[in-house]
């Protein structure tokens, strides 16, 4: 099941990418983001079968590590929609160089 | 240090003697070099007397408002008196005496070897290894053996005794210090040269002596006209250098050593009279060509004669320029494998004999009459050891350092008592030029005697040294012409035997106007009436004891120098010492040459060539006394002006002009118009300002489009585009990274 | 690839469709115009995964994944989109134009087929445990044992670390989201 596990992830995982290249609204982004940490678990579950329990671990990991990425992703587009009244990042460039 | 003495299998019978001490030779002039040195710099720093060199140039502060750097009208051998040099007594002090040292030195060493047991091969010391790289292995060693006894003899009694004269001469020279500095630089590299045991170890004393003629002659560099000869001296050298530089490459490629000892074993590998051994041997005298002022690179000597006189004495006719003799002889075992090789040495050096010697026929400077005359005596040389005739060859270069130095030391003499008079009268005419002399021996008698002691011995009259070397050169010359491997080899298709006694008229001829203008030169200076001008007469008196001393012990060697190797003839002494001495070094070659066994000629046949070389030199002097009238001569500014062929001598040969028209011209052209204009300004300016914006080049020459940084301008614009601030561009360029990162690896 | 016949069917074909599934349901997320269709849609996705997971032997990261993932996170992206009341279509096509679609489809496919190229599992002999080690290890000790084990073991630092990064991470959120309006006022 190793190959095919892998198959499903790297597919979740460049459906994840196409994502944040082609959406503009910030949420949806964050969400590919999620997704793509999503696809990332399931390698990782993958090949703990057959390496060991430590890929488990990580997803462990991953998953805390996620919810925290989130919780103060979510603040920053709060702030961020405070501020400019909108969540479309193609009018989000103050750092226009 | 590490000292290893190289011998085949035990001690060379010299380790253990005071030849240990042979590092000790070179390194006594270094120090002088370093403390001379050292004080020449000292004194820029306090406000001295101003030496041009030590203020960088800046001359004046001696208080002379109008101090024409080019007095007395010839270039060169000018100084106005100003006050001494600060530290001008510890200077005369240190200069000659580590000279003194070192020659001592050399006595010793030469003791040890006489007395030593059978010396066959050189004693080497090693110091360093210098280059291990790959399959070259130099190492920074000093070899000694009688070749280079010889010479280390001559430069440093010789050296000494010129040192000595520098004293008296350049008392009152500003630049004192730096004087003695560099002529002490000289003689280490010099040492160097003639000690050294591979031909890198020559070629850094080579390339060091070029470098100290080229600082000496341009030593009053504030006159442009000393500044251009000693670049001219320098240049001309470099052309001489690339051959050299080429030979070693060549013996590296074939023979892969560069040490005499590897190379000379080595050699036998090499087909006798081969294109290998031939072109090596021809750009090995390429270098001589270049630093012995040879045809067609002798243009630099006569220009040399810018420089101080004694270091004219020095570098220009005892030392320097018979480097390039010391190199043939020293590739004597290579010069032998190839015929044509040696034929063409003898070649260049009997036609630079006759050549150099008709132009001295007609100049009028002292100096330049000398610097001819010595360019032609080192085509002498070189037909000695072109020939086979190597011990005649460095026979005279030993007779001719001690009465060539006399001939340059005597006429600083007279210079020296010129520039006196004239400096007393604040005249500014021409000290050097003999129509300015005439009648000079009742006013500097010493000086007087002395050189005619040395034209006697340069024109080859016995019993003096010139005589016995110049006859065993043209008489072996002679002999080789009827029986060698060279008569036998061909040279441009000419047979050699021609070739050689073509050589020998050559040399003939060329002895018999070394004895005119040598003789003309004596009488247009010391005999007939004064035309130095009544003012000045009264002012002209002999140099000093510490000038006309060396003056004495060169004249006593001029002499007495012929009992060195004494033909089997004239048996007045110790027959063939020379001879036997370098036998070691030489003989082995020479053999070579004249097939196997030395040349034996009958007593008639030698008899005959002396009287013939005897004969040739009185009838020389003989022509000019009765036929130069010096009588008739007017001083320099009233002086007609020359005609016809005597024009053209005058001129000499107007080769410098031709060398002016057909390479330095068309050089500075190239220089100047095509690297200059075409790639410097028209490419690399262009872009330069494509990059860089300069405020001075808004616009582009003929246009109104500011071109100034437009290349940075545009590169920037794209670069500040990668920056717009929009997140979804950064994640972009990311995943493009991403996936360049990852196409690494498919790929790798 | 690892043959299926020592595996049951039953096993195999679930695997499949929740794969499929979890497929099925990413493109529907990414695609919708609706954040909170999108969010939904998300869900699903991580509930398939949920289920890949439990069939791969991690049961207990398989419910975990549904507690917090499906649970937690995206519960407070709804609330979030909630409070800024962006949960309507919009106006604007949300998605980019016909050339970013295009572009972004193209740049999905080279990475896809680039992580197949250097993803051939080649799986070292040396390092791989016998097949079945976790699901004994399941059967003797639990669930949690297997993941709770190296946990507190070998990864005790790591765990308090993330643990600050946890509380980090709160305070982060809870600045960042205050409203600022009395300091505007003055």
């Amino acid at each position: 099941m190793l190959a095919e596990s892998l198959f499903f992830s790297a597919v979740l995982f460049t459906i994840g990418v196409v994502g944040v290249l082609t959406r503009r609204n910030a949420i949806i982004i964050f969400m590919c983001v999620e997704l793509m940490l999503n696809a990332v678990n399931l390698t990782f579950v993958a090949f703990a079968r057959v390496y060991g329990a430590g890929g488990q671990v990580f997803v462990f990991f991953v998953m805390t590590v996620a919810a925290a990425e989130a919780a103060v992703g979510l603040a920053i587009i709060i702030a961020l929609y405070r501020h400019r009244q909108t969540v479309d990042l193609s009018n989000i460039n103050l750092l226009k160089g | 240090m590490l000292l290893q003495q190289a011998g085949p299998a035990g001690a060379h019978p010299l380790s253990g003697t005071v030849a240990d001490y042979l590092w000790l030779l070179p390194l006594l002039p270094l120090l002088g070099f370093v403390v001379n040195g050292w004080l020449s710099l000292a004194s820029a720093y306090r406000a001295g007397p101003t030496d041009p060199g030590a203020a960088h140039g800046a001359d004046g502060q001696d208080g002379h408002a109008a101090h024409d750097a080019t007095g007395g009208g010839a270039h060169g051998d000018d100084h106005h008196p100003v006050a001494r040099h600060r530290y001008a007594g510890l200077v005369s002090l240190i200069g000659p005496g580590v000279l003194a040292a070192a020659f001592v030195l050399a006595a010793l060493i030469f003791l040890a070897m006489r007395s030593a047991a059978d010396v066959h091969t050189p004693f080497v010391q090693t110091y360093f290894a210098w280059m291990p790289a790959g399959d070259l292995a130099l190492d920074v060693a000093f070899q000694l053996d009688q070749l280079s006894m010889v010479m280390i003899l001559i430069i440093t009694g010789v050296g000494a005794l010129i040192h000595l004269f520098s004293v008296g001469y350049m008392r009152d020279d500003p630049g004192y210090a730096r004087y003695f500095a560099y002529l002490n630089l000289f003689v280490f590299f010099m040492l160097v040269l003639v000690l050294g045991a591979s031909y890198p170890v020559l070629f850094i004393g080579w390339e060091g002596v070029g470098l100290c003629s080229y600082l000496l002659i341009g030593f009053w560099f504030n006159d442009k006209a000393n500044a251009d000869a000693g670049k001219k001296a320098f240049v001309v050298n470099r052309i001489g250098d690339f051959g050299f530089l080429i030979a070693m490459f060549m013996l590296f490629a074939n023979l892969g050593r560069l040490d005499f000892a590897g190379v000379n074993a080595a050699a036998a590998s090499l087909p006798v009279g081969g294109p290998v051994v031939t072109a090596i041997c021809l750009f090995l005298f390429l270098g001589c060509i270049g630093k012995s002022a040879q045809i067609p690179l002798y243009v630099w000597l006569p220009d040399a004669m810018a420089g101080p006189t004694p270091v004219s004495a020095l570098i220009h006719a005892a030392t320097m320029v018979t480097a390039g003799v010391y190199l043939v002889a020293r590739s004597n075992l290579l010069f032998a494998m190839a015929p044509v090789a040696s034929l063409t040495v003898v070649v260049i050096g009997a036609v630079t004999a006759i050549f150099a010697a008709s132009i001295a026929l007609k100049q009028w400077d002292i100096k330049k009459v000398l610097a001819y005359s010595t360019v032609s005596q080192l085509g002498y040389m070189f037909v000695g050891v072109g020939s086979g005739a190597y011990v005649a060859g460095i026979f005279h270069l030993m007779t001719h350092a001690f009465f060539k130095a006399l001939l340059f030391l005597g006429s600083g003499s007279v210079i020296y008592a010129m520039h006196a008079a004239y400096h007393a009268t604040h005249s500014h005419d021409d000290a050097q030029d003999m129509r300015n002399m005439g009648g000079l021996k009742r006013y500097l008698p010493v000086t007087w005697i002395l050189m005619w002691a040395a034209t006697l011995a340069i024109a080859g009259v016995p019993p003096f040294s010139g005589f016995f070397s110049k006859d065993e050169i043209l008489g072996s010359l002679f002999l080789r012409a009827g029986h060698s491997t060279l008569a036998e080899a061909h040279w441009l298709g000419m047979p050699g035997s021609v070739v050689l006694y073509v050589a020998y008229v050559l040399g003939l001829a060329a002895a018999f106007m070394t004895a005119v203008y040598m003789t003309r030169m004596m009488l247009y200076t010391f005999h007939g009436p004064n035309r130095t001008g009544d003012r000045e007469r009264e002012h002209l008196a002999e140099s000093p004891w510490i000038m006309t001393g060396p003056l004495v012990v060169l004249g006593v060697l001029s002499v007495v120098g012929g009992w060195f190797n004494l033909p089997a003839l004239i048996p007045l002494g110790p027959v063939g010492a020379l001879d036997r001495w370098l036998e070691p070094v030489v003989g082995a070659s020479a053999l070579r040459i004249t097939g196997g066994a030395p040349v034996e000629a009958s007593h008639g046949t030698e008899i005959a060539l002396i009287l013939v070389a005897v004969a040739i030199a009185l009838a020389g002097i003989l022509l000019a006394v009765v036929r130069l009238k010096p009588e008739r001569l007017v001083p320099k500014v009233e002086s007609p002006a020359e005609h016809g062929f005597e024009k053209v001598l005058a001129d000499k040969y107007y080769v410098d002009e031709a060398y002016d028209a057909a390479i330095v011209q068309p050089l500075v052209g190239i220089s100047r118009g095509l690297l200059w204009r075409g790639v410097d300004v028209g490419i690399i300016d262009r872009l330069t300002r494509l990059i860089v914006q300069s405020k001075d080049d808004d616009q582009a020459v003929g246009t109104s489009v500011p071109m100034g940084g437009w290349l940075t301008r545009a590169v920037g614009y794209l670069g500040s585009q990668l920056q717009s601030g929009q997140t979804g561009t950064y994640a972009w360029v990311l995943v493009v990274g991403v996936l360049f990162v990852l196409g690494a690896f498919t790929f790798r | 690839m690892m043959t299926h016949g020592a595996l049951p069917l039953f096993y195999v074909f679930h695997f499949y469709l929740f794969g499929i599934l979890a497929i099925a349901s990413a493109l529907a997320f990414v695609t919708r115009k609706s954040p909170v269709a999108a969010v939904l849609w998300l869900v699903n996705t991580m509930f398939c995964l949920a289920a890949l997971y439990v069939l791969l032997d991690a049961q207990f990261i398989g419910v975990i994944q549904v507690l917090v993932y499906a649970g937690a996170i995206m519960v407070v992206f709804l609330f979030v989109i909630m409070l800024l009341n962006l949960g309507h279509p919009s106006d604007v096509d949300d998605v980019r134009g016909t050339w970013w679609k295009l572009a972004g489809g193209l740049v999905g496919l080279a990475l896809l087929a680039q992580v197949f190229a250097i993803t051939r599992p080649r799986v070292p002999e040396s390092l791989t445990l016998p097949a079945g080690t976790i699901a004994n290890q399941i059967a003797a000790t639990g669930a949690i044992a297997p993941v709770a084990g190296p946990l507190f073991r070998e990864y005790l630092l790591a765990f308090e670390v993330t643990s600050v990064l946890l509380l980090a991470a709160v305070v982060g959120a809870v600045v960042l989201g205050k409203r600022r309006e009395r300091a505007h006022a003055r």
